[in-house]
This record gives C-alpha cells, structure tokens and sequence, in this order.
C-alpha cells in the first residue's frame, strides 16, 4: 500500500497530538510508580470520573472545557491528595500488595458509581470550535486536538520543573529513593505520598479537559487509555518522567501509522506489539536504570 | 540540651533498650560506646522519632520530644546522621545538601552550602554528580554536610568511621573536631574506641540495653574494665 507523503505526515502528526495526551496520563502513573513503587489500578477510573466532570460542568453550568482546567485540576489534586492520606495509607499499613488491592477496590467503586449516575450510554461535550481545523502549509490540523498537543507538553514541562526545581520536588525524588534519610531531614513521608498521588490525579484531569471537546465518555472509557499509558510507562522506563514524554509521543505515532497501514481497527496492535517487543529485549525500558 | 530518662524501645515488643538514662550539655562531645547489637543505633533512632519508646522520656532543649515524628524533631534542630548514611542516591550532591535544610536554616542556605563545600572541598568538586555514584568516604562527608545544613544544635552521628580507610578515619576524626568547636553539642556512637575518647569529653558505655559505665572521657580510657565491656566478656 502507498500513501502520499501528504498522508503519511497528517497520519504521523496526528500521531504526535493524542500521543502527548497519552504521555500526559502516563506521566501520573508513572510518577506514582516511581515515589510509592505501586501500579495505580484507579488511575483510568480517575480519568474517566475527570471526563465525566468536564461533561457535568459542561451540561449543567456551561462551562468550556478548557476553563474547566481550572476547576478539576486543584480540585482533583484535593481528592488524590485525600485518598491517599485518609484511605489508600491508612488501608495499606505500609504492604505493597495491600495498596494494588486498595486502588483496584477504588477503581470498581468509582466505574460503578458512574455506571449508576450515568448509565452506560456515550455521550460528549459540543463545542463552537470541535470541528474547526488550523492550516499549515497543505495540512489541515484539529484545532483542538493541536491545543490538546502544546497543552500535555506544557504540563509535562512544567512538572518536570517542578521536580527539578523546587524543595517540594527534590522532597519528592527523595522519598521514592531514601525514605528514612528523608524524614531524617524533617521531610513528611506521608504528606509526599500523598502530594505524589494528587498530582498524579491532577495530570488526568488536565487530560480530561484536553481530550473532551474532541473524544466522548461512558463509564468504561478510561481503561483504554490506561492500557496504553501503562504501556509508555513501561517503554519509557517506570518511573521516568522524561520516559513517560518520548514514549507517548512514539506510541501516538505507532498507533496512528499502523492504522493507516493496517486499517483503524488494528491501530493498537502495534501498540501491544511493541510493548511485547520491549518486555522481551530491554524489560527496564528505553529510559530506565538498568537493574 | 538532651536528657534521656530511664528509656526502653525496641522492636515489635521486644526491649533492646532495658531504661538508658544519660544526658548531653551545650557544646558538648559525648561518645557512646558498646558492643556490636547492643542497641546503639536503636538509641539513636529512638531519640531522633524512628522508634518510639515504650517507656521513659526524652527532653531536648526544655521540651519532652518522645511521642514526636522525625520530621518535627528535626525541626527543633536535633539532627541525627544514620548509621548507613541514608543519603538521596538519585539526587546530586547538591540536591542532597539542599535538602539539609528541608525544614530549617533555609534562609541560610546559600551560606551554609559555601561552608560545607569549604568543610569538604571533595563535595565542591562533586557537586552536580549524582550521590549515589560517590565513593563511601566521599558519602559519609555527604551525610554529615546535609546534616550540617540544618544548623543542629545536636548532632548525632552514628559510625561515621564505618567502611572508611584508616587514613580516612583520622581524616574524618579531624573534621568532627573542627565541627564540633564551632559550638554544637555532639553525640557520637562509634566503634573506634581510642579515637572517640580522644574526641570526646564524655562517654558512656552500653551493655545488656544499659549503661554500665559513664564518666570523663579521659578516665574511661585509662580504665581497664572498658575493654571487658566492649568484647562483651
Ligand atoms: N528494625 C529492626 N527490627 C528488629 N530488630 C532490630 C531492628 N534493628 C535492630 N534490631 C535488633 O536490635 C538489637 C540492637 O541493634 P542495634 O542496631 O541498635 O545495635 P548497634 O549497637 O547499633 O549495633 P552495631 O554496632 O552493629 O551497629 C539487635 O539485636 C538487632 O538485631
Ligand atoms: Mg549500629
């Protein structure tokens, strides 16, 4: 099969914009791995509770989306910060095993709850500008989907910042590593745990506002997006943050070329064939340590 | 500054500490000696809020201190540098340093880095380097620069000398001095007996989770029941 260059380029940069949507989500599981060494199993719940809410404020208080950013995600990092202090710690008594099963019982409740609220039924947000497109050179790019792209970067930069930068951040790097020497230097163990996991939850709400005005939701959607952040995390390296950016960059791209190549439908076997390939030959990721 | 009361702590019911009693004043060195699994680091890690104390008190600065966390213990500027450096391995040097003064002296941060940096030239060199890749020598000279960052006004230092090279040792023995006349109380556990008690002004010796001998550091040295002690005979 031959395509255009024309073709093959709008495919690739299609690619490129739900790939950096997918690192954003990625980023959150991956940054929770990294600090508390555990797989989030509620992390597509939160997305999909996220999407709902940008549906929600959308419908009943007319709401853009993309102000809804500043709505859902301190409200958002309020909730991953409380759950984790009030019910995911205490639950745990400090068990790993006891964690998975606290997030995977969270994930069942929240699925459930918007199955009873909501219904199974798909539904999405109408915007002014969803079908509007950009044009650059002879390409016709979705206006929102190229905001949904600088979007998830601009976060992604600006967590890394954060890390990088701030006492709060190198608080937080420390406590993945060194738990002991960093309460030995005054910092709260509990309380970045509990700033990890709200900003993990503030990632996939951002994602939420940026995926809504050109994707739908129902009560199971965020478990797609899930399985493949889960496997940019693994590309990237667990726990890697610089990981987590490149690998959903290259996953969009993989997904989309694939589809054009094998037909929509078969767009995520590349995905899954790559992470095999991956678990097979570097099982630490492009970007992690080496064990 | 530290007074320590009748203490027991240990792990999951088990005593280690059977009511250790002993006391550390301003400026003061004072060294704690004992054989291995005695329960030194056990006292180290029960005065600074690792373990908590089944019994007895801990009054630092005029204020009991048993029952707090770490973290709000480090507040009130008793810094303890563990047994086995717990330094950040995925941080720099510098990040390590920072990260000294978390929760204290922040405002002074700049300055107390350059001190450090003029403590151990080592670290300068090392700065942006990634913690975990320094040598032991160059790690343990890390771990009491982070903890120097916090502006203690106690010390505790837990086997400094441990896996260090005698040349090293003597090195480091030198630098805790020099520390130590800026003005900060020092509690030093270590197994390098000759060296403590040169350093020290006071010592007490630890044996079945109790203090079995205390005094002027000069006179325990010169006393020949410390080595039956120390061997546990
Ligand atoms: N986390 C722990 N859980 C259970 N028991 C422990 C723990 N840490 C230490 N112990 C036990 O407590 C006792 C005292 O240990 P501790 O580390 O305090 O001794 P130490 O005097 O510091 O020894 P060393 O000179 O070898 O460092 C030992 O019998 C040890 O096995
Ligand atoms: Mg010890």
């Amino acid at each position: 099969m031959m395509f255009t260059p024309d073709i093959v380029l709008t495919a690739t940069i299609n690619g490129l914009m739900t790939g950096a949507v997918y690192a954003l989500i990625a980023l959150g599981l991956t940054l929770v791995y990294g600090v508390l060494h555990i797989i989030n199993f509620a992390h597509g719940a939160t997305l999909t509770a996220a999407m709902f809410g940008v549906l929600v404020l959308n419908q009943a208080l007319g709401i853009d989306p993309y102000l809804a950013i500043l709505v859902l995600t301190p409200l958002f990092f309020a909730l991953g910060y409380a759950v984790q202090r009030l019910v995911i710690g205490p639950a745990s008594h400090g068990e790993d095993v006891n964690i998975l099963l606290v997030t995977l019982g969270l994930a069942i409740i929240i699925e459930n709850a918007l199955l009873a609220i909501f219904r199974s039924d798909t539904r999405s947000v109408d915007t002014p500008y969803g079908f509007s497109v950009i044009e650059v050179g002879n390409l016709f790019l979705s206006t929102p989907r190229v905001i949904a792209f600088f979007g998830s970067i601009a976060v992604a930069v600006a967590l890394w910042l954060v890390l990088a930068r701030t006492d709060t951040g190198k608080a937080i790097r420390a406590v993945a590593k060194e738990k002991t020497g960093a309460a030995l230097v005054g910092i709260d163990v509990r309380h970045v745990y509990a700033v990890t996991f709200g900003l993990g939850a503030a990632c996939v709400a951002i994602a939420a506002c940026l995926l809504m005005p050109t994707f739908y939701v129902n009560p199971r959607v965020g478990g797609a997006f899930v399985l493949v952040a889960f496997t940019i995390v693994v590309l990237g390296g667990m726990g890697s943050i610089a990981g987590a950016l490149v690998g959903g960059l290259f996953i969009g791209v993989v997904e989309s070329l694939s589809g054009l190549y094998l037909g929509e439908s078969l767009g995520q076997i590349g995905i899954f064939l790559i992470f095999i390939l991956v678990l097979l030959f570097r099982p630490t990721g492009l970007f992690g340590a080496k064990a | 500054m530290l007074s320590v009361r009748d203490l027991v702590s240990g792990y999951g019911g088990v005593p280690v500490l059977r009511g250790i009693s002993l006391d550390v004043g301003p400026g003061e060195v004072v060294a704690v000696l004992g054989a291995n699994g005695v329960g030194k680091t056990t006292l180290n890690a029960t005065i600074s809020g690792l373990v908590r104390a089944t019994a007895g008190e801990i009054v630092f600065d005029g204020e009991r201190i048993d029952g707090l966390a770490a973290p709000q213990i480090v507040r009130r500027g008793l810094v303890h540098v563990p047994e086995g450096r717990k330094i950040f391995p995925n941080l720099s040097v510098r990040e390590n340093l920072e990260l000294g003064s978390y929760t204290r002296a922040k405002p002074n941060r700049a300055r107390n880095l350059e001190r450090v940096f003029e403590t151990f030239p080592r670290l300068r060199e090392r700065a942006a380097q990634f913690a975990g890749t320094l040598s032991g020598g160059e790690q343990q000279m890390l771990a009491i620069g982070r903890g120097l960052m916090g502006e203690p006004k106690l010390l505790i230092l837990d086997e400094p000398s441990l896996g260090l090279s005698p040349l090293l040792v003597d090195e480091l023995f030198r630098l805790i001095a020099e520390i130590a006349k800026g003005g900060l109380a020092v509690m030093l556990v270590e197994q390098n007996v000759v060296q403590s008690l040169e350093l020290a002004d006071r010592a007490y010796v630890l044996e079945n989770g109790a203090v079995t001998m205390s005094g002027a550091a000069r006179d325990l040295a010169a006393n020949p029941e410390l080595e039956k002690a120390y061997l546990g005979m």
